[in-house]
């Protein structure tokens, strides 16, 4: 091995650290909901339905609402955020694409809960006009609204990815008669998909973790969603609704089997993505 | 010149700041020292944990905690004489007044109205027609005299002390249809019920205000008067319970809630004031 430098080393300590403090989070949930683990309560709750009147603390609703939210939201926000990136990085006059990079680079630090706020008073009372039925905070109302939320992200991997690919493959693009579109649609993209998808799990992951979205624009009941026009309760939702509640009790256990299934969940898509891809473009040596 | 704008602006800070402004309420706890546990009823929590940050900060000795558990965690454990102060959100019954020695300091109200949006033609509802609308047996303005529109139900978290007011006192124990859209404070329900013009929600009586229409229950409308003078029924007095006498460090700390200090973190919070 070769000697490394102090500062190598004090990065590899807090990345050590880092990659520590990840597992010991999911250990000191494990500990907190051993009860349900070891009384084999754990699958009722993920597969049962929110009654706490009658005894039933499942988290099943709040399940499905989270990944409806989440998987619509990426797809309502892959073209958007395609089409943004394609235009910073080929179709947009020279002139034009800092800025348009600097407004996305300011749309990706507007805190969360202001998109929220905005979205009450501005999108709901329309959504709820446009439906004709019912109050307006409904899973769509929040998925757009999300999606809008995490496009910054995935648009910075994107025109990251798409910029990472060799200069001298353009150029040659270029010799041979491409349009800009070609360029794009033969040479761009086939070479920064591995950015691309990492950007999309990137949003996903961000999709399925936003607390804020969702409970202030879905509505949170805690039902099965049977549509993107019903209400429904995220996982992150729940927790922040119910953590108030008294630490004895099911519900307060009950958080924590969402907690496990909310890192289960993105341990899982982080886990796909190192399998099935190989390291983005921008990542190899 | 620059001292004297730095003066100026300490002296403008000091005049602000909440410490000076208690400071003759707190000044009970000179010199005192020690612990004290609170446990109890969860509406109580808001108004005692910045009334303990206020002595807190005033006097540093003396440390307060301060966990949930309800009403009946709160008796209970006052009157095991496991916690100094045990908090209710209902006056404990005769039998355990007698049984634990409990003596009660009834501090605040908490009064929960049933709001609409301001330009909704119902105004009153008697109790029934609230049961079934809450239920979902009434889903429609039209059956109340209103407009031909679906009623969009608005619900509090299930921790809510609002909530709890509401079910046992406004629906009689009854039922929420699950439908109902959930809304995480007074505030939350406010701005939901003041932007839909077909919404029905509850807030806290302190809470009302000129953004929602209070809905009368059973005649009787809502409001700061007819909660205290006990005519508007849902409603709780919220108590503090000491076993025996309070004395010590719990006699100190409910004397502060009754004080104007006191009292205005109370209302603060959105409960009504027992002065």
């Amino acid at each position: 091995m070769s000697r490394l430098s102090a500062a190598e080393r004090a990065l590899q300590l807090t990345t050590v650290c880092c990659g520590l403090l990840v597992a010991a989070m999911l250990v000191l949930m494990l500990v907190l909901a051993w009860p349900l683990l070891h009384s084999g309560q754990l699958l009722s709750l993920i597969g049962g339905d929110w009654q706490p009147a009658a005894g039933r603390y499942g988290i099943a609703p709040m399940l499905a609402a989270s990944l409806l939210l989440a998987i619509s939201a990426v797809l309502l926000a892959i073209p958007l955020s395609l089409g943004t990136a394609f235009a910073a990085v080929a179709l947009a006059p020279p002139f034009l694409r800092s800025p348009l990079m600097l407004c996305v680079r300011l749309m990706a630090g507007i805190p969360t809960v202001i998109y929220g706020f905005a979205a009450v008073f501005a999108l709901v009372p329309l959504m709820r006009q446009w439906i004709g039925s019912g109050s307006g905070f409904t899973l769509l109302t929040a998925t757009l609204v999300l999606a809008v939320l995490i496009a910054p992200t995935m648009i910075v991997f994107f025109v990251g990815g798409l910029r990472a690919v060799p200069q001298g493959y353009s150029l040659a693009a270029d010799a041979l008669g491409c349009r800009p579109v070609d360029k794009l649609l033969y040479l761009l993209l086939p070479q920064a998909a591995p950015a691309i998808t990492a950007g999309i799990v990137m949003g996903l992951g961000r999709a399925l973790g936003d607390t804020m979205i969702g409970l202030m624009l879905a509505g949170n009941s805690a039902i099965m969603p049977d549509s993107m026009l019903s209400t429904g309760r995220t996982l992150t939702s729940h927790i922040a609704l119910v953590i108030a509640a008294d630490f004895s009790s099911m519900e307060f256990k009950s958080i924590f089997a969402c907690g496990i299934v909310l890192y289960l969940l993105t341990a899982a898509l982080v886990a796909i993505l190192r399998r099935t891809l190989p390291l983005p473009a921008t990542a190899r040596p | 010149m620059k001292t004297s704008l730095l003066a100026a602006a300490l002296g403008c800070m000091l005049l602000f700041s909440p410490i000076g402004a208690t400071a003759g309420a707190l000044d009970g706890f000179a010199g005192a020292k020690g612990t004290l546990k609170i446990a109890g009823g969860t509406a109580h929590i808001p108004v005692m944990k910045e009334a303990a940050q206020a002595i807190m900060s005033s006097n540093p000795d003396v440390q307060i905690t301060i966990a949930g558990g309800g009403t009946g965690v709160g008796i209970k454990q006052a009157g095991e004489g496991l916690v100094d102060i045990g908090n209710a959100g209902r006056k404990p019954t005769d039998e355990e007044v007698s049984r634990y020695d409990l003596h009660m300091v009834q501090w605040a109200i908490d009064g929960v109205a049933v709001v609409v949006h301001p330009g909704n033609p119902v105004k009153a509802l008697s109790g029934e027609q609230l049961r079934d609308v809450y239920a979902g047996k009434i889903a429609n303005w039209k059956e109340l005299g209103g407009s031909d529109k679906g009623i969009n139900l608005y619900d509090r978290d299930e921790t809510s002390g609002t909530r709890e007011v509401f079910l046992k006192n406004g629906l009689k124990d009854g039922t929420v249809a699950k439908t109902a859209n959930v809304v995480v404070s007074n505030g939350a329900m406010k701005t939901a019920v003041a932007g839909d013009p077909y919404g029905i929600g509850y807030v806290s009586v302190g809470h009302i205000d000129a953004t929602v229409g209070p809905v009368a229950l059973d005649g009787i409308v809502p409001s700061v008067a007819t909660v205290k003078d006990g005519s508007y029924k849902v409603a709780r007095g919220l108590y503090s319970l000491t076993k025996g006498p309070a004395s010590g460090l719990a006699k100190l700390f409910l004397n502060y809630l009754l004080t104007p200090e006191g009292q205005k973190i109370a209302t603060d919070k959105g409960f009504i004031s027992v002065l």
